[in-house]
């Protein structure tokens, strides 16, 4: 077989990017994988990965050798039917994502979101204002990573009140089935399928608010032409990745911007750096880890051949922490230029929510460099394993309020 | 290898090499040229890496697609017709390049 044999020409790893002590940890490894060579072969999945900037930056930039149609999860839709109806935007190709992006990233245009910003850093001030004066500890997940953006992010889409606690579990799911059958994969099909259901209700045409940005991508669909089912699961895009991701977006920040007290004193002395700290964490903390594409046609990347019908999974992650690429990786620092990191990937799948997420992220740390005198840590950090993002379930916190 | 002529607002000129085939916006950050954010690296999502083309001559250059077009809407210095995204300007010949008052 012609996998065999190219593999044996790639460094073969026998770790499990997807055990639980990986998930808790990853960074030793990541080093491990971006020592081992360009491209490298994982025994236990018999996949292909990278792990270094130039090699990850390169498969994200070539997709037609490597393909998102195939699926961005572990499973080659070419071979296993889906789980799910796969999506017009994340699981397409040229030209028919052409198409499908087109429609919504017409909507949320950067002067879009510009004019949603005061009303974004309002909210972010009230509820930091009120987390802060509370007294004692806070849990820095649960009170602000979710808090803020499960406020904010439902009304922007135009969501009923009712049922958005079912947004988290879904996005999770949703997550944690890119990877293998583990016990994550698991767990999280067995939570999201209450989810599931209600979601798909948000999605379909006159479900969101009339003003919200569900009703205009259902209308930008159909005059593109997208019947109602496509109409349903363009939006549903939006609801798999657009909380989890920013959730742990925040929650991450807040853990870096705890356990270094010296860079909140920076973020506290100037609040114009709160953008800045967001994209640190989104390169330091990566809330998405990898993502997977597969080879349509015989691929070589740097010197190793890839056969027809791989996977290959990018870790997203250790490309931001690559020395090639940056100096001092492992050290969070606010004042760093972290443009250019993978965090948010690249090319025509680039993260079409990332302007929105980066708002979102500038609001929240911005009202925390207004409200928060000192930020603590109260207790150890309870880490939330999920097969694809990373983030926290519990951050106890003490807050000092300004 | 093209030379490419960064004008800054304040009126100096930074002339740098470029390696053929890499954008207007990478050459400018990997050298540290200030006025360019390029907050998105370059996928055509942030429009803050918008430049003004002074390059009579500008047959050798990528056209604007689409999504170019839609997002030179939305810079924050105002758009003028020889507006264009460094990010989507690879460079083949010496190009100048005039930067906006502000990019956010
Ligand atoms: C910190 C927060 C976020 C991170 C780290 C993140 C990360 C990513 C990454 C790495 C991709 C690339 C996938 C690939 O190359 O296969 C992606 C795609 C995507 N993201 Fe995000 N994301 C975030 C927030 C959001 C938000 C808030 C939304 C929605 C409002 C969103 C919607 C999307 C969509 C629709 C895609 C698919 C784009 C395509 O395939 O063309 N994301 N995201
Ligand atoms: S770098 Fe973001 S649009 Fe060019």
């Amino acid at each position: 077989m012609t996998i065999q044999s190219t593999a044996q020409e790639v460094p073969v790893l026998e770790l499990d990017p997807f055990s639980d002590e990986f998930l808790n940890d990853p960074y030793e490894a990541h080093e491990q994988m971006r020592e081992a060579g360009p491209v490298f072969w994982l025994e236990r999945y018999q996949l292909y990965g990278v792990a270094r900037h130039a090699e990850v930056s390169q498969v994200l930039a070539d997709h037609e050798t490597y393909v998102s149609s195939r699926g961005v999860g572990i499973s080659d839709f070419a071979k296993e039917k889906p789980w799910r109806p796969p999506s017009l935007l994340l699981e397409a190709d040229p030209p028919h994502h052409t198409k499908a992006r087109h429609v919504v990233s017409h909507i949320m245009t950067p002067k879009v979101l510009r004019g949603l910003k005061e009303g974004f850093q309002e909210r972010a001030d009230e509820l930091v204002a009120r987390v802060a004066a509370g007294k004692g500890t806070v849990d820095g997940v649960a009170d602000l990573a979710e808090a803020y953006p499960l406020e904010i992010f439902p009304d922007f889409i135009g969501l009923p009140k009712d049922g958005r606690e079912n947004l988290l579990p879904y996005g999770s799911m949703v997550f944690n089935t890119f990877g293998p059958r583990n016990s994550h994969f698991e767990r999280a099909m067995e939570r999201g399928a209450t989810a599931q259901a209600w979601i798909m209700e948000q999605c379909q045409p006159g479900a969101p608010a009339p003003d919200g940005l569900g009703a205009k991508i259902h209308a930008a669909a159909a005059e593109a032409g997208y019947d109602e089912v496509d109409q349903a699961k363009l939006l549903r895009s939006f609801l798999s990745a657009g909380v989890d991701t920013t959730v742990h977006g925040i929650g991450n920040a807040l853990q870096c911007l705890a356990e270094n007290p010296e860079q909140f004193g920076y973020l506290r002395e100037d609040p114009s750096l709160a953008r800045a700290a967001f994209e640190e964490t989104v390169r330091y903390s990566s809330p998405v880890q990898t993502f997977f594409r597969t080879t349509n046609k015989d691929a070589e990347l740097s010197g190793m051949r890839i056969p027809e019908g791989s996977k290959v999974l990018m870790f997203l992650a250790a490309a931001n922490r690559d020395p090639r690429q940056w100096e001092n990786p492992a050290r969070f620092d606010i004042r760093r230029k972290a443009a250019g990191h993978v965090g948010f990937g690249f090319g025509v799948h680039a993260c079409l929510g990332q302007m929105l997420a980066r708002l979102e992220g500038e609001c929240f740390l911005t009202a925390l460099a207004r409200h928060v005198e000192k930020l603590e840590p109260a207790g150890e950090p309870v880490q939330q394993l999920n097969n694809t993002l990373r983030g926290l379930d519990s951050l106890p916190l003490r807050l000092t309020a300004a | 290898m093209p030379k490419i002529t960064y004008i800054l607002p304040d009126g100096l000129e930074t002339v740098l090499d470029a390696e053929p085939g890499t954008s207007v916006m990478r050459t400018a950050v990997s050298n540290g040229v200030p006025g360019i954010v390029a907050e998105c690296g370059g996928s055509a999502m942030c429009a803050t890496c918008h430049v003004y083309v002074e390059t009579e001559d500008t047959e050798g250059l990528p056209a604007v697609s689409d999504v170019e077009d839609e997002m030179l809407d939305c810079t924050a210095s105002e758009r003028c017709a020889n507006s264009r995204l460094s990010c989507q300007l690879q460079v083949s010949e010496d190009i100048t390049v005039r930067l906006p008052e502000t990019q956010v």
